[in-house]
């Protein structure tokens, strides 16, 4: 399963290391990532695969959570279907 | 690869506008567990959905957090239980309102439908013990919804049922009567009722529909409203077409969950309704969506025109959507379930006659309408004749949900809770009309009627 992981929040140093760890830790591979920095708020959109995860999307959502939460950041990791099924014809 | 764009845009429908999928709803037959001892027939019901449903609340929130979108409910809607009970020998229904809200609470579902009775043509023995039945089954239950279904264009308007249904609304209110009335918000009066509706309280599984279905439906009152902000005093072409791709957009995100849902309990995949449901909190009103076309107030001139639009648009715009439409589809006016709408009764633009002509071009009819406690079983109705008469005639599906809320007048304030919401207490026509209801008899079929 692909999944997209949004990350918002003020910005600062490590979190893409913080997000890239937490990841390569449970074996999700990363496909694509789109980052930038607006009047000092941080986006952040991944898309990665599960396929090979050692944990269940539900667990992942968990970590990102509490580990985002530490850093002020606001995490979603949601399947890619709900956005191709929105946006796709 | 989606478009990150089309990422922030999904994401903010459902943090900021309110996006969500309103309800899955399963439809369940319970035409095999008939028996003459109704004991015997309770116990079946019981184990039949219990066993069915145990698994759809856990599924439902497993899919929520899949997706990252808020399913909001989780219900079943029965065979209508006068069908279902008839064989019983009994001369109350009570005992099976009892057993649907215990399995409703075993398998965690906050409303189970289908209390009903289809009596638009006549009544047999089950539908006459149904419906006298109504007013204690809601008052000793939580989970209960009832509904009657007393007119259709097929077969004209019961008279003798919508004269009886006026005093089982007021014999409800009063044995509800120490918490506002709350029986009254589950039940439904309807004409041209659906079978796989699955919005409460007039959900139940009609006797066509398959053993075990998935029905969805979505809501996002917000997400229309937010669409049309941004085409701010353009044409009414332009309106309509927003109003339909958003109506797609929001579509999709129901027709995926129903398929997920489908799938993993491994049951029928049924309808998605698309209707713009609202709730009392702000940002989930469709009388705020009105109101953004330009009208300073819900139920200022103008407002049926914009519902009209509205809720032709919405059904344009999900039918590409989805695999199957189905259920009311539109756009609910619920009263007391929608910040506009309460705050048109209060500030005086809205009426309950301008309500009722709202309800010749929305999806249902007059919904969860408080009126003052002395409003009298014949008032009742023929609001419900009247309301019966516009289905009728319009071939569409119409409703009354009114809460006569004993000691409450016009100018108090009713507070149901929940989604159930809060309201004024509307101001009814005072004139009578009680030997106009006391004729009784049939309203024959329309002309319309004679399609074949």
């Amino acid at each position: 399963m692909k999944i997209v992981i949004t990350i918002i929040g003020y910005d600062c140093v490590g979190i893409v290391a913080m997000v890239s760890t937490t990841l390569a830790e449970r074996n999700v591979n990363i496909m694509d990532i789109n980052q930038n920095i607006m009047n000092g708020f941080f986006n952040m959109v991944m898309i990665a695969d599960m396929d090979g995860a050692k944990v269940s999307l539900t667990e992942l959502q968990e970590v990102l959570k509490t580990k985002g939460e530490a850093m002020g950041l606001q995490i979603k990791a949601q399947s890619e279907e709900i956005f191709k099924a929105m946006h796709r014809v | 690869m989606v478009r990150t764009e089309d990422i922030f845009e999904t994401n903010r429908m459902i943090a900021e506008n309110k996006l969500d999928v309103r309800t899955i709803t399963m439809g369940l037959s319970l035409r095999d567990c008939s028996h003459p001892d109704l004991g015997i027939f309770c116990t079946n019901v019981y184990d039949k959905v219990t066993r069915s449903a145990c698994d759809l609340v856990r599924t439902g929130e497993a899919i929520e957090a899949d997706f990252g979108v808020p399913i909001v409910n989780k219900r079943i809607a029965v065979t209508p239980i006068a069908i279902a009970a008839d064989a019983c020998r009994t001369d109350s229904y009570v005992a099976v309102a009892q057993t649907l809200d215990r399995a409703a609470k075993e398998v965690g579902v906050n409303f189970i439908g289908g209390f009903s009775a289809l009596v638009e043509s006549g009544m047999t023995k089950g539908d006459r013990t149904l419906i006298s039945s109504i007013p204690e089954a809601l008052a000793s239950t939580e989970h209960v919804c009832a509904s009657v279904n007393v007119g259709s264009t097929k077969a004209g308007i019961n008279m003798d049922c919508v004269r009886e249904m006026g005093e089982i609304i007021k014999k409800t209110a009063s044995l509800t009567a120490d918490r506002d009335a709350i029986g009254c918000a589950k039940l439904v009066v309807f004409a041209n009722a659906v079978e796989n509706n699955p919005f409460m309280a007039g959900a139940f599984h009609g006797v066509s529909e398959g053993e075990c279905v998935i029905h969805v439906g979505v809501s996002g009152p917000g997400v229309v409203k937010r669409a049309l902000e941004l085409v701010g005093g353009k044409s009414f072409d332009i309106v309509s077409e927003t109003i339909k791709r958003t109506a797609f957009k929001i579509t999709r995100v129901g027709q995926l969950v129903a398929q997920e849902a489908a799938s993993r309990l491994g049951v029928q995949l049924g309808i998605i309704d698309l209707s713009l449901a609202p709730t009392p909190f702000v940002g989930d009103s469709v009388a705020h969506i009105l109101e953004e076309m330009g009208l300073e107030s819900c139920g200022a001139p103008g407002t049926t025109a914009a519902l009209a639009l509205l809720n032709d648009a919405v059904k344009k715009g999900g039918q590409m959507a989805a695999l199957h439409v189905g259920g009311l589809s539109g756009a609910f006016i619920p009263v007391s379930e929608d910040i506009g709408m309460i705050n048109a009764i209060n500030c005086g633009s809205l009426t309950l006659e301008k309500l009722e002509a709202m309800t010749c071009v929305c999806s249902v009819g007059l919904d969860m309408i408080a009126v003052p406690g002395d409003t009298s079983a014949a008032t009742l109705s023929g609001i419900i004749a009247d309301e019966a008469a516009i289905g009728m005639i319009n071939n569409k599906t119409t409703a009354a949900r009114l809460i006569p809320v004993p000691n409450k007048k016009v100018g108090d304030t009713v507070e149901f809770g929940g989604l159930l919401g809060h309201s004024p207490i509307v101001a009814v026509n005072r004139f009578g009309n009680d030997a106009f209801i006391a004729r009784g008899g049939h309203i024959p079929a329309p002309i319309r009627s004679l399609t074949n």
